[in-house]
Formats: C-alpha cells, structure tokens, sequence
C-alpha cells in the first residue's frame, strides 16, 4: 500500500511539466506563403516517402512471413536479373525528379531580391540578438527574460518557458522584411519556425533573407547554431502587427528614446539605482556571474568581495563597457543604456554585502565612456 | 564451394606469444582485430555513459543535473567518441578478422603496420578523454567544431583536441593502406576481383575513402592549430580569412566520412542475409556497382550539411540534386537485399534479425535523408532534433546492428563456441525497442521545433524527451545483455560446430573453428 | 644506404617528403586560393581588393541601382563606427564617394580593420572599389575620429533582377598585442 503510495507521489512529480507540453508530431504551416509552400512540399515528400515504405517494407515482411524455413519454405535460386536492377534504378530517379521540381521554385523563390519594404539588420550576440531598423533610429538588444528561478526549477515555469525576450522583434503583416543577418562574435542562426526562415549569422560577413508574414501574432524562435554556454537561451520573439500598430510602435520608440535621454540626466538615488541594477544585472549578467555573485570560477569571476567591484569605479566601469579582450566578458557599452550601466555598476559594488558606498550616475557615462571626446 | 576443414594448418605454425607482448607486439590480423573490437567496446560504453548524461539532463525541461558547459562537453564528447572511438575502430576490428579470411591471405600485407595504427587509438583516447579534466574542460563545440567558436572560443584544451584527431586520423589512413594493398595484392588464386565477398568490396571501397578524406580533417584541424596558436587567419574575417572555409574543408573530410562509417554495415549485411535466407547475394554485380556509384557521389555532396550558410542559388541547387542522387543506388542495395530474402528460405537468428532490423530502420533514416536533402524544407529542418533522428536512425541501427551483426555471425569461428540464441534475441528485441523509443519521437521534437545540442528546452517538448530519454535509458542497459552474452560465451558457450550457419558460404568457413592462430599460410585454390 | 642488407632507394622517400612538404604548404596557400574562387564566382559576398582598370569603366547606363551601407563591430570593439550616408541611389557605372566614420574613443592607439561583405553574393563580383578604407589597416590614435572614404562604381553586367544591394563593413581590432611582462 505504501508502495503505491510512493510510486504515485514519484509519478505525480512529471504532472506539472505536462499540464503546458503538447504531442506535437508534425511543423505547422505557418504565416507566410513561404511556410505554406514549404509545409506542402515537406508533406508531399513525406508522402511519398510513407507510400515507398508501405510498398518496400510490406514485401519485406509479407517475405518474411512466408519464405520461412520453418514455414517449409525451399529457397528458390535467383541471383540477378538486368531488366529489373535497371528499373529500379530509373523508377527512384523518376520519383525524384518529381520531388526537385517543386523543390527548386519553392528555394527559388527564396532568392528573391525584389525591393523590399522595411530592412532589419540581426547580429547575433552571444548571447542575445540585436536588431536594427535600417530605415529608422530603432536600435536595440533583445534577451531572454525567464528568470533562474524557474530555468533551476526553483519556480513552476510559465507557458512561454525559454521563448520570451524583453524586447521583441515588432514588423508590419503584408509588407516585405528583408533581413540582413551577420554575428559579433561566433555563428549563431536565427530561426523562426512560423516564417521557415532560417540563416546563419556570421561574424565578419552578411547574409539576407527575406519574409512577408500575412497574419498578426506572435512568433516565437530560437538560435539554431551552437554558439557556447548559452546556445538555449537566446529565443527570437517576432511580433506582427496592423501597419498602424507598427507605425505606434514606432513613435513609442521615439519617444522612450527621449524618456531615456531624460532619465539619464536626473539625479538617481542609491536606492533607485539598486532597483534598475538587480533587474539589468539578473537579465545580463546573472547567467555567468550567478545571481548570488559568485560566478563559476575560473571562467566567470566572482563578483561578491572581487577587488574590481570593490577598487576604482573607473577600471569596473572599463571592464563592463569594454568587455575584457580574450574571456567571455562581452562589451556592454553598446548594449546597455547609460541608465543601465550605471545600475548595474552600482548594483554590482553595493550587493552581496560588497558595500563599496558608491553609485555611478547615468550621466556620469558618458564622461567615463569617452563618447564626448 | 568447399566448407570441409583444411587440415595441416597447425601443423607447423606455433602458437601465439605469451604475456602482455603477445597483445603490445601483435602482428596477427586475429589478435589485431580482436584489440579494436574490445577498444571499440569499451569506447562504445564511455560514449553511451555520456549518451546518458545528455539524456539525463533532457528527461524534463530545466536544468536538473549539469550546466550548459559541461552539457556543451558531452555532446561533444559523446559525438567524438562515438564516432571515432566505437563505429569506426569496430570496423576496422571486423576487417583486420575477416578480410584475410575471406580473400584466403595468410595475415594483412603490412602487419606491423597495422599494430602501430591501433595502439595509437588508447593514447589518441586517453588524451582526448583527459581533456575532460583539465583547466576549462574538455572540447564543446560540437563534434563538428565549427570555427570560430572552436578557435578563437576554445577552451585551452583544444590543443589536444586537435592532437588527437591528428593521431586518429594517422590511424586511420594507415589501417586503410594495409587494406587496399592486402585486398588488391593478397587475394587466393582465382579469386578474382569480382568473385570477392562483399565485405570485402565494401571495406575497399571505405578504405579509399579514408585515404582521399582523413587527410582533409589533418588539414583542416591543422589550419585550427594554426589560427589559434601561431597567428592566421584562415577562420577569421579579421584577417581575410572565412568562418564558412571552416564548414567547406570540414564538411569535405565529414560527408565521405559518414559513408565510411556505412559502407562496412552494408557489406556485414550482404554476407548475413544470403547466410540467414540460404541465398545467394541477388544482383552482385548491381550490388559493386552501387557502392562504388555511393563512394564516388559522396565527395559532391557536403554542403547539404550548409544550406543555411548563405550559398548562391546555383550551389545550393547543385547539391540539392546531387544529394538526392545519392539516394538512388542506395535504394538499389535495398531492393537487393529484398531480393535476396524473398523466395529464399529464413531462419532468424541473431545475425539475421540485426540484418533485417538493419534493412527496416536503415531505410527509415534514408527517408527522412531524402526529406532533409530538399534545401528550401531543409531551412526549417536544419539543426533540429529532426537531423539527430535522422543521422542516429542510419547510425544506430544502421552501422553499430551491422557490427553486432558481424559479431554474432562470426562469433562461433573466432571463440569456437556459441553465444546463447535466447539471450541475444533479448538483446536484440531490447535493444530495437529502445533505439525506436528513443530516436523517432526526435522526428516529432525536431518538426514541432526543437534545436539541438541544447541543455534544455521550452515547455511543448516536454512529453516527448521524457519518453526519449526513457528510450535512450532501455536502449543503453540492452548492450550490458550484449557484454554478458560475450562472457558467457567465452567461459560456458556450448562448443561450435564446424559451420555453425547453414547457408554460410566463404573461405573463412573452410578453416577449423576455432579459427587457428595462423590461417591460409598456403593459399587456398578458389574454383567458382 | 643500406637497411637490413637491402638496398634503401634515395629517389623513393624523396619525392614523398617534398609532396608532404607541399601538401602543408597548400593548407597555407587554401586562404588566397579561397579568396580568389569566392571573388570569381561571389560565393559568401566577398568582394575583391583595389578594382583593376580594364579601359571600359567610362560607361554609365540609365539604370539606377541602390547601394545601402551597413557597418558592424566585431566583439570588443568599442568604437562607434557608422556610414555617413546610409544609402544611394546611383547609375550603373558612375563612379560614387562615400564615407565612414570611426571614433577611437579609447585612451590608446588602436588598429582598425574593416572587412566588407556584399549581399545578395552574386551581387559581390560587380562591386567595384577604386579606393576603400578596407584595402590597409587604419590607424587610430587615442581620442581620434576619422572620416574614411569609399570610391566604388557598380559593373554594367550585373544581373538585371538586381535592384538593392547592401554593403557592410566589419570593424575588426587588430591592434597588435604589446607584451609587457618581459
């Protein structure tokens, strides 16, 4: 009885992981007439393929059935024949030359270098993407926002587990997006199954793509090339909206600019700033220099009782905005705001009992960054 | 064909040396192949151990076990290993055994040749096993290592990496040198090249193959070597150079080298269904001609391995069709092996049910290659489980059943004795059972779009990888069934009749069971 | 010379040893050879080095194609690196300047290199740059911001579906390291 019991309690432990899982067997159509295309031609292959299965494996095993010794079977001696080695050699190449024809419009149509209405540049960062509105002042990082808490099962995980950004991708339904993909450091590939687009992003070169997605959602995708530590934890989130959305979108972009341009020149309390910094430091930072500081030495150093956060703000500040050439630690100066930085910094020098009693302002980067000279 | 035993043959030969020289100065093609089979064995364990790991981690989303470093270190490792450690030593053992007992040569053309390039594999292990443990662990860039992530990226260890693949691959080109000149030198007379078993033919072939590529993977992993340490450029666009030159020289070397690790499975199971099916091989010749036509395909192929890089059009179409292409001859060695089955007359022992699983889910994995061989569907296929189903579907039960084919099926004339048929069969149903729980559901993960060589993954793949990695758990404990068969075999099997397989056919059938130390010192007369 | 009583042909070992040297060699030589095969047939988007004058680049056509420039940072590189212009519109064959700006806002001098890549890649071999910041290594001094010029024309024969094409430089540091623990 008490075993039941146990197993039971065993077994319920796999309950909550399946109350969000589907059995999903097959890709979707997805959103554009490339996915479309795409799917057809993945069913069709698929298709095919069950059909030459039922037929080869049914011989097979009606074969095995029958021609059994113990069956009484007598082994019939034929070993070759000309004619039927030649058939089965043509029939195959007549089946795929029917496959490579709509193989080769459905990849045509992908090189397709019509003008295009909005162009975005995606570099892959490890570990996170950044995109660039080519055609407007919108430039900005996009990274994972699951918390640790639920990534250490510390916490129940919600529905969008590994898929949410904090900044997503936002383009406009029935317009053409061309994508030009490149990379900051290693390959990385983004992927996003609803557009079947997939491309490489790599450092030093550029490639394009390009998509026109037909209906309004959101579109969830993740890097498709290993690219170190935290190859899973870079999701691509796309969000298509009504044209007079995206143009909002826009202007909302303007306008947190200016919000940030303000912000960075009020005076921010020590208080205020620890607030910003531990968010800012648990979505960048927390994956290598752990949540609780201590890092995973050698690789990543501690940051609690570490003589950078506790020396001269000046080389802290140096290490975080420069990145530290030949490690892991990336450059931030471009990635973060001046808001952000100086939380960060501030958050790192004054957290874990570190106490080093001083903040950095917001408008104090750009004087430290050197952007005025 | 004369299956009577040849007699004299121990007459003047003396035994094998005693002690542990016997094993570290071994120049007999038995001794030789008995030491890859074992080191392939062993091998087979360490990467399946990491297989478990891997799976272990992936039984529920989130990160229970590992982190995602030393996760990236198990892929990798399991990859290499695998690979390099357990498919490819194992056909190298089967050959160093069979090939001169099946051509009736008295050992390889080039023995001392051959014990060098195995006991270079333990320390090319050890050394890449090693890296595990040094300063920023062992090699995680994928077995594929793609630049610059295994350059400038690299842990420290990458040095050694790089050594041991030097030393794998010297191994390997030097094993395949010994096999093209004993298969075209050493051949009894009358035995023509077209009469030659088609383990054999197969073995000839991947020998070339490995001559034309493992010098490539040399160079490539040199160019590494040099990018790293001494101040190129040939992977960074910094200096001139290009991450893609990386993927192109690599996938040159990775594409023949997949058909390497095949083309002995097809042979194996050439030999084991006319055995089994007590009928001859149908369409020999159509059969030659297939592996050459798959052999020579193979080096036209690699950039469906790329198709996401960037190519032009025309490249990605070119590769688009010769891959399809490759299908072709592939499909013709299938339809021979029906041919051989149908009107024959079966029994199903071991050999013969990894024969015919081979057939089944070899297929099964070509499908979905034929599938992954269209570039534009391959966009959404690439770098997703959907790849790992298909390449473990032709490696599982495609070239590791056709080892354990092989071994069963010659078993009883290099121990004399034979296995236990029960609890083979329970290795095998096992074991079938297991690898299908484990990689088809991939197929699912992959198209429902998971990517791979990821520690962990979002909430709609859940169901799935738990009951992957329950597969994967069956799939693994089976082989422990295997390694007690084996033991017992060799300390209580029931002693082997002369040829133990009715319908066997061959020269390596006419020399007494066990087979003796020293084989075919006078070469035997081949009349048909 | 003579090895267990048989005679060693010199003539034997020899030519294997200069083949192995050569094969080496060649790993060395896959960088141009690369290079020179990605210019020729545009795979990857690399264009070529200095554009080499072949007497018929008077020839302007009505059809105009658009140029976009895009610039890139590689790792840790911190100096903002932008287009002064980030796109124009020119005729086939005209010969067209624009510039780049970097601002070396370290406290050091820095080695810059820029490494362009041109999309669509059958695009690249029809790119022609008479003069680019790409060509050399550019020298930062400390506090520097500099203006780098681009001169460029597009090939008469570049295919007619063409209508846009990006042009993106990499900015990679390649200030030589200066060891001074000794």
């Amino acid at each position: 009885m008490l075993n039941h019991f146990r197993v039971l309690c065993m077994l319920s432990c796999f309950v909550p992981c399946t109350a969000w899982s589907a059995w999903e067997v097959n890709m979707t159509t997805g959103v554009t007439d490339t996915s479309v295309a795409v799917y057809d031609l993945h069913m069709l292959v698929f298709y095919i393929c069950v059909v030459i299965s039922v037929i080869v494996f049914g011989v097979m095993f009606w074969s095995i059935f029958h021609h059994r010794k113990s069956k009484g079977a007598q082994s019939h001696p034929f070993y070759e024949s000309t004619f039927i080695e030649v058939l089965w050699t043509l029939v195959p190449m007549i089946i795929l030359i029917a496959i490579a024809v709509p193989a080769t419009s459905t990849l045509v149509d992908s090189y397709d270098y019509s003008e295009s209405d909005i162009d975005i540049q995606v570099t892959g960062y490890q570990w996170k993407w950044r995109y660039k509105y080519l055609t407007e002042d919108v430039d900005f990082f996009s990274v994972l926002t699951t918390p640790d808490e639920e990534i250490y099962n510390k916490q129940v995980k919600n529905p969008n587990y590994l898929l949410e950004v904090d900044k997503p991708l936002v383009v406009p339904i029935n317009k053409k997006i061309r994508f030009l993909f490149t990379s900051n450091d290693v390959i990385h590939a983004w992927w996003v199954p609803a557009l079947a687009l997939k491309k490489d992003a790599i450092p030093g070169f550029i490639n394009e793509s390009w998509t026109r997605i037909n209906t309004p959602g959101i579109y969830r995708g993740q890097c498709a090339e290993l690219c170190g530590r935290n190859h899973g934890f870079m999701p691509i989130v796309i969000k298509a909206v009504t044209e007079p959305e995206y143009i909002e979108w826009l202007a909302e972009q303007e306008m947190q600019k200016t919000q940030l341009e303000s912000a960075s020149q009020k005076e921010w309390t020590l208080a205020e700033l620890m607030t910003q910094g531990e968010t800012v430091y648990k979505k960048n930072c927390a994956a290598c220099h752990q949540p609780t500081g201590l890092g995973i030495p050698p690789t990543f150093p501690a940051l609690k009782g570490s003589s950078i956060a506790l020396g001269p703000i000046e080389k802290h500040f140096d290490i975080v905005f420069n990145g530290q050439s030949g490690t892991s630690m990336a450059a931030f100066g471009e990635q973060l705001s001046a808001v952000d930085l100086a939380a960060v910094i501030t958050y790192e020098r004054n957290a874990w009992g570190n106490n080093a009693g001083d903040k950095l302002l917001p408008a104090d980067v750009a004087e430290m960054s050197g952007a005025n000279k | 064909m004369n299956t009577n035993i040849v007699e004299g043959e121990q007459a003047h030969s003396h035994g094998p040396a005693k002690g542990i020289g016997r094993w570290l100065f071994a120049t007999n093609h038995k001794d030789i192949g008995t030491m890859y089979l074992i080191f392939s064995l062993i091998m087979l364990f360490v990467g399946g151990a990491m297989a478990f790991i891997i799976r272990a981690e992936l039984f529920q989303p989130g990160l229970q076990l590992i982190e995602p470093e030393f996760f990236n270190q198990m892929i990798t490792m399991h990859g290499l290993i695998m690979v390099f450690g357990a498919v490819m030593p194992a056909f190298v053992g089967l050959a160093n055994w069979m090939i001169p007992l099946m051509i009736g040569a008295p050992d390889m053309a080039l023995p001392r040749l051959n014990n060098l390039s195995f006991w270079i594999l333990p320390f090319a292990f050890l050394m890449m096993l090693s890296t595990l443990f040094m300063e920023g662990g062992g090699p995680n860039f994928g077995w594929t290592f793609y630049a610059p992530l295994s350059t400038t990226y690299a842990p420290p260890s990458v040095t050694f990496f790089i050594f041991t693949v030097h030393m794998m691959g010297l191994s390997s080109i030097m094993g395949a040198i010994n096999v093209v000149v004993t298969i075209l030198n050493m051949r009894a007379p009358g035995m023509t090249i077209m009469k030659m078993p088609m383990f054999c033919w197969t073995w000839l072939i991947t020998a070339f193959l490995l001559i034309a590529v493992m010098p490539v993977l040399g160079g490539v992993v040199t160019m590494m070597l040099m990018d790293i340490h001494f101040g190129t450029s040939f992977f960074d666009a910094g200096g001139g150079g290009d991450p893609v030159l990386f993927q192109h020289v690599f996938w040159f070397f990775g594409h023949p080298e997949v058909y390497i690790m095949i083309l002995p499975s097809f042979g194996v199971v050439s030999e084991v269904i006319p055995t089994f099916a007590r009928k001859k091989l149908f369409g020999y010749h159509s059969m030659v001609y297939a592996i050459v036509a798959i052999a020579v395909l193979s080096f036209v192929v690699w950039a469906h391995h790329m198709f996401t890089v960037g190519m032009p059009l025309a490249g990605e179409l070119f590769f688009m069709y010769t891959t399809m292409l490759i299908a072709v001859p592939t499909g013709v060695k299938i339809f021979n092996w029906i041919s051989t089955m149908f009107k024959g007359s079966m029994t199903f022992e071991a050999p013969m049910l990894f024969a015919l699983a081979f057939v089944i889910l070899f297929t099964v994995g070509g499908l979905s290659g034929i599938m992954l061989s269209l570039a534009s569907v391959d966009f959404v296929y690439h770098d997703t489980y959907f790849v790992v189903a298909h390449f473990h579907y032709v490696l599982v039960p495609g070239a590791i059943f056709g080892i354990y084919a092989a071994v069963y099926y010659w078993l009883p004339k290099w121990s004399g004795r034979m296995y236990d048929e029960s609890i083979a069969k329970l290795h095998f149903w096992f074991s079938f059972i297991g690898l299908n729980l484990t990689f088809f559901p991939m197929h699912f993960v992959g198209l429902a779009g998971m990517p791979r060589r990821i520690p962990d993954y979002p909430l709609q793949f859940a169901d799935f990888n738990m009951m992957i990695s329950g597969g994967a758990f069956i799939f693994g404990m089976s082989q422990l069934i295997f390694v007690y068969v084996l033991f017992k075999t060799m300390r209580s099997g029931e002693k082997a009749q002369h040829l133990p397989w009715e319908g066997a056919r061959g020269l390596e059938w006419t020399v007494a069971t066990p087979a003796p130390y020293h084989t075919f010192a006078t070469p035997p007369k081949v009349e048909d | 010379m003579k090895i267990n009583g048989r005679l060693l042909k010199i003539s034997q070992p020899l030519p294997l040893a200069v083949i192995c040297v050569l094969m080496f060699g060649f790993c060395f030589l896959l960088v141009p050879l690369y290079s020179v095969f990605c210019d020729w047939t545009g795979i990857n988007g690399k264009t070529s080095g200095p554009y080499q004058s072949k007497g018929n680049e008077e020839i302007i056509l009505e059809r105009k194609v658009a140029v976009q420039f895009v610039s890139n940072s590689n790792e840790n590189v911190s100096w903002p690196f932008k287009a002064l212009e980030d796109r124009v519109d020119v005729h086939i064959g005209e010969k067209r300047q624009v510039e780049f700006n970097v601002n070396n806002v370290t406290d050091a001098m820095v080695v810059a290199q820029a490494v362009p890549s041109v999309s669509p890649s059958e695009a690249a071999p029809y790119l022609h740059k008479i003069e680019c910041f790409c060509f050399q290594q550019q020298v930062l001094a400390a506090g520097e911001s500099k203006n780098m010029p681009l001169v460029f024309f597009i090939d008469p024969k570049l295919p007619k579906h063409i209508t846009k094409l990006t042009l993106s430089y990499t900015l990679f540091d390649v200030t030589p390291v200066v060891d001074t623990t000794i």
